[in-house]
């Protein structure tokens, strides 16, 4: 399509305005993580005279950002495996066997979608507490795993029904066991709607705040998100190694993202955007 | 066989209908029983039916709190929508042409998304200290230190900043969510209203918006959702207490309040926080459920 050439001009300028907006912040955090706190208040905007990697050390070390990470991870990892497992049990029985309740339980399921189980927090607190499971990693990763299943049911539910029947019949008549068809045939068939569930929730997860700010107490359990309160708190006045905490933090995802982009989008964006 | 076709149901259904009924319907179902108990700490005490809400409604400090929180929570949804949904439907009609460097513009806008709340908070908390922080910098560099203010600080700004901030965050996802709907708009239609003489802003308005009307829903009804359940921002960037002088206070600072007591003043009342929390899931569920007719309602339309 033709169009005027000024025309696109002030469309590139528009684009180009809001490209800008989006990366000076992220790039002046990276810049300001190499410089001292005085160097960040005397030239906020330029490059670091010296580049400082020691606030990075200060941060990793003393800060203990190497722990919440490592928080971070489990929880993320372990989160996201079991979501895929009971999601994937779940979404195969609902998927391909035909008994009564199956709508009524995927429906079940389904009701998860639209529930905003912070507003539960009151007696998730307590059934935690009375499970023993407050100020522990697993009061976080059942949670999740609770609140990733439907969406998991949902989208794996659908994946198995578009496989064709004959599949497990053949398989049966071979004397195939049903863990046996679940685990060889069913399952890497539907790779391709395992990796979207992790990636719609692999963020979520990794982000998430107010659980952790709810269960977990002692510092050496604290996820990276709540650590970073700690954090702040803890070294208000040193502006060098906030900004390197900063970036420290906002390193993964970034490299993530710039490696998998579209898929990120997509996943993200997939409650919103239709087919 | 059918014994034991049974047992593999059990055994495939089982862990995700007990995970799932234990950690989110049970809490949520325990949630609205609990806004009919009188309570003292974490014990619950006798049955008092709605007593829990007069008191919420009707005494203070509670009612006065909880109105105030509401009308930001509203503020905080129309004006996301006025400057970052309409912001997000300018970009995607933009990207909509293809310009050159559109890929790249969508992976730029998305990023923020990307980003934890908290990250986001605490980068632009350093941005927007009073005296150290780069944008009154900025504003001084660019001759126009009259403007220069505690955003946060002060009770006329705070919200509205932390809104703008909000909005820095979330504008990728309308844009690409917009872009889409915009690119699924049928080419032949298009074409035929060029060739019927439509210029391009006939093109947008009368054919583009009107079959873009799913994706706003979805949007609006987001917005709303996301609105109504701000917590992160609010709290890393002005406390749990919606400094200054409550004026970034919001339902959910307020629900977390009551539930989970507050430094200064120890206010706990898991009575009341579960009222709140009652209130904001009736809320919530009612426009998600009006939403949902809509949508279909405008996708049988479309058909």
């Amino acid at each position: 399509m033709n169009r005027p050439l000024s025309g696109r001009v002030a469309a590139q300028a528009v684009l180009l305005l809001n490209a800008f907006l989006v990366l000076a912040p992220m790039v002046i955090m990276g810049l300001s993580a190499f410089k001292s706190t005085r160097e960040i208040f005397q030239n906020p905007f330029g490059l670091p005279g010296v580049w400082r990697w020691e606030n990075f050390a200060r941060v990793w070390v003393e800060a203990k950002f190497a722990l919440y990470f490592r928080n971070s991870i489990l929880v993320t990892m372990a989160s996201i495996i079991i979501i895929l497992i009971l999601g994937a049990m779940a979404g195969y029985a609902l998927g391909r066997f035909r008994f009564g309740g199956n709508d009524l339980l995927y429906l079940y399921f389904l009701s998860g979608l639209m529930l905003p189980i912070r507003l539960g927090i009151i007696p998730l607190f307590i059934l935690m507490r009375n499970l023993h499971l407050l100020d522990t990693l697993w009061a976080l990763i059942l949670t999740y795993a609770a609140s990733g299943l439907p969406s998991a049911v949902f989208i794996l539910t659908g994946f198995f029904r578009t496989l064709p029947s004959d599949l497990d019949s053949a398989a049966r008549i071979d004397g195939a066991g049903e863990w046996l068809i679940f685990q060889r045939i069913m399952v890497p068939l539907v790779r391709p709607a395992l990796i979207i569930v992790a990636v719609y929730n692999l963020i979520p997860v990794w982000n998430d705040f107010f659980f952790p700010l709810v269960f977990i107490q002692t510092d050496r359990l604290k996820t990276l998100p709540l650590g970073m309160t700690t954090f702040f708190g803890q070294y208000s006045t040193d502006w060098g190694a906030l900004f390197a905490g900063l970036t420290l933090a906002a390193l993964p995802v970034v490299t993530l993202y710039a490696l998998l982009s579209q898929q990120f989008i997509r996943g993200l964006t997939a409650g919103a955007v239709k087919g | 066989m059918r014994t034991s076709r049974r047992m593999w149901l059990v055994f495939f259904l089982g862990p995700a209908t007990v995970v799932f009924a234990t950690f989110i319907t049970y809490p949520i179902l325990s949630a609205l029983a609990f806004s009919m108990y009188a309570w003292e700490g974490i014990g619950r005490r006798g049955f008092i039916g709605l007593a829990n809400f007069a008191r919420l409604f009707a005494t203070f400090p509670y009612s006065g709190l909880l109105v105030n929180a509401f009308w930001h929570n509203v503020l905080v949804f129309v004006v996301t929508m006025l400057i970052q949904n309409v912001t997000a439907l300018g970009l995607a009609v933009l990207l909509a042409r293809s310009p050159w460097g559109t890929r790249g513009y969508r992976v730029v806008f998305f990023l923020p998304v990307m980003l934890s709340l908290v990250i986001v908070g605490f980068l632009w908390a350093l941005f927007l200290n009073p005296i150290f922080g780069l944008v009154n910098k900025f504003l001084t560099l660019a001759h126009a230190g009259a403007l220069a203010r505690p955003w946060l600080g002060d009770a006329s700004t705070a919200l509205l900043t932390l809104i703008v901030v909000n909005a820095w965050r979330w504008l990728g996802f309308p844009t690409i969510v917009f872009l889409a709907g915009i690119n699924a708009v049928p080419e032949e239609y298009v074409e035929a209203a060029r060739i019927d003489g439509a210029g391009e802003w006939d093109v947008i308005r009368r054919i583009i918006f009107p079959l873009l009307a799913p994706a706003v829903t979805i949007i609006v009804l987001l917005t709303f959702i996301g609105s109504f359940n701000w917590f992160e921002l609010p709290y890393i960037m002005q406390g749990v207490s919606g400094a200054p002088n409550r004026a970034t206070d919001v339902l959910s600072l307020l629900f977390y309040r009551t539930a989970f007591g507050e430094v200064d003043t120890g206010l706990q009342d898991i009575g009341i926080g579960s009222a709140i929390a009652v209130l904001m899931f009736a809320l919530l569920l009612t426009v998600s459920a009006v939403g949902a007719v809509l949508l279909r309602r405008r996708e049988v339309e479309l058909a």
